[in-house]
């Protein structure tokens, strides 16, 4: 019992232990992106290369997802406001629901799905064939020359993504609530007009998905980089990107949530 | 360290989680020579070559390479070592998203200012002295595993280097790439006037074509000598390695706990 007992607790402590060793590792790695993304920067050729693998690829879901979550806020929220007569509302509810919340998470949890899985294989792939290794022999920095460009397009396409997939929910609340159920066109769109606050909504949408496109870049890379350079080490590595970075993308949105509207 | 000698290992040892991968080696490679380390897979050939290149550091010893010692320099001092040195992967390393012309043009594009048109002078050339000028525009997925080695080829000696390093150049290629790239090694390394350094265990095909040959067993250096020395050697792993022989030092079981005839009656006892 007592080997049991003892057994169980060093397997614990190795586990902890290994956990923590690993967030430190993925500090550092944080750390030395950035210290590094000199050539990504100045060479805008390469993040620009990763803007159109990461960002404009993933155009296609993030549209579509758009589109149908807004019909569906459409659907629900005329629903719910109708009893309080209030179904004229419907273009404030779907616009703040969209710009706020769900624009910004869908589209970061739809975006880690597509492009930071695919950013974690190509790099995990990259490894387990000496690619990264032959790049270190040429005397070029992988960090340098890998991951931050693929880093900074992560960064850079989330709020892009984020802004086409509320503007596209709110297209597709205003088919569903003014085009197939007849809210009234001009209440839709004023009332949204004058309820969407630039600074308080919008911006604020904006920082949220400039955090959630850090969150998932970094892990992605990350992820990719430190994957065990087999077929199964990259196929682990994927699913963690997309666990990892999908848990981190809600815990943070309720942190980022919990500063910005809270005194709203 | 001699004038004529561009990589000295000096009591070289290398521990990877406490077991000891390397012990004791001593190794000269001079300028100008193709020297070849050879050895049974795992027996620490690749990384004697990764601690050439500070992709790994020693645990106690020294590599100096063109007078410097290579684990005592910083991040900078190490890739200035590399920008003049050229390694071939194993199975190529090719970056599969660019073409084989972006493959070779890649280090001139990241170290020289060297404009555009110069490039594409360099590259053909590179290529034409690999024999696949003609296939700078394909993708490394279109190629044969010679063609990628050659390609690889191409690139590793982009930057004119002074060593360059051939890990498994033999591995897997069919009869006629073998010899090709077995004539590149040679020609390039006397055509560049640097040294390299062959890890591989193709006896037949590096002993045509090196100038001297080191004999790695379990991490230590068994046997040297020149290529016809080798060939005569008495020594017995290097015999048996030599000339392929089943019967010799080497033994062909895995080490077990318990005998043969202990594990039949055990499992006969179990299923019995």
């Amino acid at each position: 019992m007592d080997n049991f007992l003892t057994r169980a607790l060093i397997g614990l402590g190795r586990k902890v232990t290994s956990r923590i060793w690993r967030l430190g590792f993925a500090a550092r790695f944080f750390l030395a992106i950035l210290l590094e993304s000199g050539t990504a920067l100045r060479r805008l050729n390469l993040t620009i290369r990763e803007i159109y693998f990461t960002g404009v690829l993933s155009l296609i879901i993030i549209l579509v997802s758009g589109l149908f979550v807004g019909m569906v806020l459409g659907l629900q929220g005329y629903d719910t406001l109708q009893r309080y007569g209030s179904s004229e509302a419907l273009g404030v509810l779907v616009s703040l629901s969209l710009v706020r919340e769900l624009g910004p998470v869908v589209a970061a949890l739809l975006f880690a799905s597509r492009a930071g899985s695919a950013i974690t294989a190509e790099i995990g792939l990259m490894k387990a064939t000496e690619q990264l290794s032959a790049m270190e022999m040429m005397a070029v920095n992988p960090i340098a020359r890998v991951v931050a460009p693929r880093f900074w397009g992560g960064v850079l396409s989330m709020p892009l993504l984020a802004a086409l997939f509320s503007a596209m929910g709110i297209f597709g609340g205003y088919l569903v609530g003014v085009q197939l159920i007849g809210v009234d066109e001009g209440s839709f769109w004023s009332q949204m007009q004058a309820s969407v606050d630039f600074r308080e909504d919008i911006m604020n949408g904006v920082i949220k998905s400039f955090v959630f496109g850090v969150i998932v870049s970094w892990v992605a890379v990350f992820e990719g980089y430190d994957a065990d350079p087999t077929a199964e080490g990259v196929s682990g590595a994927t699913t963690r990107t997309v666990v990892t970075s999908s848990l981190a993308i809600l815990a943070a949105d309720f942190v980022l949530t919990a500063f910005m509207f809270r005194g709203v | 360290m001699s004038q004529e000698s561009l990589v000295e290992i000096r009591n070289l040892n290398f521990t990877y989680d406490s077991r000891p991968v390397l012990t004791g080696i001593n190794m000269t490679i001079p300028r100008g020579k193709v020297v070849a380390v050879m050895g049974s897979s795992g027996c620490g050939k690749t990384t004697t070559m990764r601690l050439i290149g500070g992709q790994l550091k020693p645990t106690s010893g020294e590599v100096r390479v063109a007078g410097k010692v290579v684990h005592e320099l910083d991040g900078d001092g190490l890739y200035d070592l590399r920008r003049r040195m050229g390694m071939l992967f194993q199975f190529g390393a090719l970056f599969t998203d660019m073409s084989v012309y972006d493959n070779v043009a890649f280090q001139m594009r990241e170290h020289t200012d060297l404009n555009e048109a110069m490039i594409r002078d360099l590259v053909m050339m590179k290529l034409h002295a690999v024999g696949l000028r003609g296939a700078h525009k394909l993708m490394p997925a279109e190629l044969s595993g010679g063609m990628a080695r050659r390609v690889a080829l191409a690139r590793a000696i982009a930057l004119d280097p002074m060593l360059m390093m051939y890990d498994e150049p033999f591995a897997g290629l069919d009869p006629i790439s073998l010899s090709i790239v077995g004539e590149l090694i040679r020609k390039l390394n006397d055509a560049l006037g640097g040294s390299s350094i062959v890890v591989t265990h193709d006896v037949q095909e590096s002993l045509k074509i090196v100038d001297y040959v080191y004999f790695v067993s379990e991490g230590k250096i068994v046997a040297e000598g020149t290529a016809e020395e080798i060939k005569s050697s008495t020594v017995p792993y290097v015999h048996q390695f030599v000339w392929g022989e089943a019967d010799g030092p080497v033994p062909f079981h895995y080490p077990s706990r318990s005998s043969y005839g202990a594990e039949l009656t055990g499992r006969a006892a179990r299923h019995g």
